[in-house]
């Protein structure tokens, strides 16, 4: 296939992609919203007066980057796991694997839509806070860039989730059951100072927490994590993720029977 | 004279132990109508499914347009299209976005995608249609919607799995003319069917597959020629005589009860024979019918034969 023959079926898949949540703009778009407001309403203004201040900043600011960064991991990953669940289902994935569309076209295809989707959702959230709180952004690159790259993080993610999933139960275990608590534990609602030495550590090894508190340090400039620790790891986790899915869909996993 | 595709020895076992195909080895001309003709089970879609890499084989080889599938990918994939057996689009899609989905996935630029797709839907009879989600069309509808699919980026070969499976008569009629429309400026098309009527009007060659198994690989000519024998039931108004017998070669009788009896014609006899011998014994024949089809007599008889 020749490279402007890729690029036409990459545009492809991304546009059939946001045709779809767009589509389905009332489960996709706007849950996240009503969402949020809630956590905006009732922890950043009715408890958080109460609490007063969190790393050194009133609690609603110290929490809007958290929130922005769980609708952007969260819809990012069930973006990719959904559709492409459902292209499975409902055997149109037959289209693409028939196709002379490469194997990394059909996952960056995915990936992008995922992409799209996630950081859609964390712009209205960010635009949504801006009626709460005023937001100014510290470090505007590296804020951009550790949310473009938590966003690839989470939407290969859901893919694999996907490539593995036979039942629409198998694409909301992830979600619930470890993706959830991650990022409630991740520090998006409090700083690790409050924390015991040993939950300190404990946090050390959850991903999503030094994806949370870089976010955090680009918009308010200050963070519980080393800076150039959490780029590591969001790049080892695209890495591996990345080559994992390729090599699944060489293999034809859950697709190719 | 170019094989379009060729298939050697191929195998099949599925994850739960099933040896779906058993060694099959088949080739298929350039420009030939061919069919795939075998009952349920038989294997046919499981070869399709390899051909079109959504099977993973288990041994052996494919060919399309003498390149193998598995390294020339790219290239095998532009030359075939695929009809499926199920419907395997998005039900919320419109019927004109499954199409032009399909041709960017083949890096058809947008102007020539939308062309191609007005020709094709135009063709099939779903150009009305093209605004609606595809879960509103018919049975019928959703089949040609899938061999539009399959035809926008314009493939040498084009297979077709079951294409009118639970399509009515005149439906199938016009798809029969279509495809015979296709085959005629030279796409080379393999169908399956469970009808040997479907493959007798439209195709010149055919393999007929049981179990895994070719056990007959023919033109269609010199298969049809094989199938000469007729097999009859007549009923008959008075009491058949228990000694019957018409002294006419190539005809067999077997009494079924008092009242009526198998004939088997085989050859070129003629049936008229049979009724005036039948007359001078006193019986008479009131209704007649064919007992089998000959689909069946064939898979009957070459299934003996194995
Ligand atoms: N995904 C699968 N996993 C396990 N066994 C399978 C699978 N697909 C098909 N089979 C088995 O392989 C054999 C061949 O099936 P196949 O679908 O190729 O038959 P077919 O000739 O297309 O039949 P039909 O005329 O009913 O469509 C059958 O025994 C079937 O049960
Ligand atoms: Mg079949």
């Amino acid at each position: 296939m020749f490279a402007n023959h890729k690029l036409i079926a990459f545009e492809t898949i991304v546009i059939k992609e946001v045709r779809r949540f767009s589509r389905i703009w009332l489960q996709t778009l706007v849950p996240p919203v009503i969402m949020i407001t809630l956590y905006f309403v009732i922890f950043g203004n009715m408890v958080g007066r109460r609490i007063g201040e969190m790393g050194g900043f009133q609690y609603m600011e110290f929490i809007v980057p958290g929130l922005i960064m769980m609708s952007v991991i969260q819809n990012s990953y069930s973006n990719v796991v959904s559709s492409f669940f459902s292209h499975k289902f409902q055997r149109s994935i037959e289209e693409l694997l028939v196709s002379p569309v490469p194997n990394y076209v059909i996952l960056t295809g995915f990936i992008a839509g995922g992409m799209a989707r996630g950081l859609a959702v964390g712009a209205i959230v960010t635009v949504t806070a801006m009626f709460f709180t005023d937001l100014s952004i510290q470090y505007p690159l590296l804020t951009i860039a550790v949310i473009l790259l938590t966003s690839i993080v989470f939407s290969l993610a859901g893919f694999i989730n996907a490539v593995f999933a036979n039942s629409f139960d198998d694409i909301s275990i992830i979600p619930t059951f470890v993706l959830t608590p991650l990022i409630y534990l991740g520090g998006v609602f409090y700083s690790s100072q409050l924390l015991p030495p040993f939950w300190r550590i404990v946090s050390g090894l959850n991903p999503i927490f030094y994806m949370v508190n870089t976010f955090r340090y680009g918009i308010l400039g200050s963070s519980d994590v080393n800076i150039y620790w959490a780029f590591l790891i969001l790049g080892v986790f695209i890495v591996v993720l990345y080559s994992s899915c390729i090599w699944l869909l060489r293999r034809g996993t859950g697709i190719r029977s | 004279m170019t094989i379009a595709i060729s298939l050697k020895d191929l195998r099949k076992v599925y994850a739960n132990g099933t040896e779906a195909l058993k060694g099959i080895s088949l080739d298929v001309e350039q420009g030939d109508f061919f069919a795939l003709l075998g009952p349920n089970g038989a294997g046919k879609t499981t070869i399709i499914g390899i051909i079109s890499t959504l099977v993973n084989k288990t041994a052996g080889n494919v060919e399309v347009f003498d390149k193998r599938v598995d390294t020339h990918i790219y290239e095998t994939k532009l030359d075939l299209g695929v009809v499926p057996q199920e419907i395997n689009f998005s039900q919320f899609e419109k019927v004109q976005d499954i199409v032009m989905t399909q041709a960017g996935y083949y890096g058809l630029p947008r102007k020539l995608a939308s062309q191609r797709c007005e020709k094709y839907l135009r063709k099939l009879g779903l150009w009305e249609k093209r605004s609606e989600r595809s879960r509103s069309l018919s049975g019928g509808m959703k089949r040609r919607l899938m061999i539009a699919r399959a035809l926008v980026h314009e493939p040498r070969l084009l297979i077709l799995d079951e294409p009118t499976a639970g399509v009515d008569i005149e439906l199938r009629r016009s798809m029969w003319e279509f495809l015979t429309e296709m085959n005629n400026k030279g796409t080379t098309i393999i169908l399956t069917t469970h009808y040997l009527e479907e493959a007798e009007q439209l195709c010149r060659n055919i393999a007929i597959i049981d179990d895994g198994e070719i056990i007959e690989n023919t033109s269609m000519k010199s298969l049809l020629a094989d199938l000469d024998s007729q097999v009859f039931i007549l009923d008959s108004a008075t009491e058949i005589p228990a000694q019957l017998n018409l002294d006419l070669p190539n005809i067999s009788l077997y009494r079924i009860d008092g009242h009526s009896f198998e004939v088997t014609v085989t050859g070129d006899q003629s049936i008229n024979e049979v009724f005036s011998r039948l007359d001078q014994q006193g019986v008479k024949v009131n209704s007649m019918r064919n007992k089998t089809n000959r689909l069946e007599q064939l898979f009957l008889a070459r299934l003996r034969d194995n």
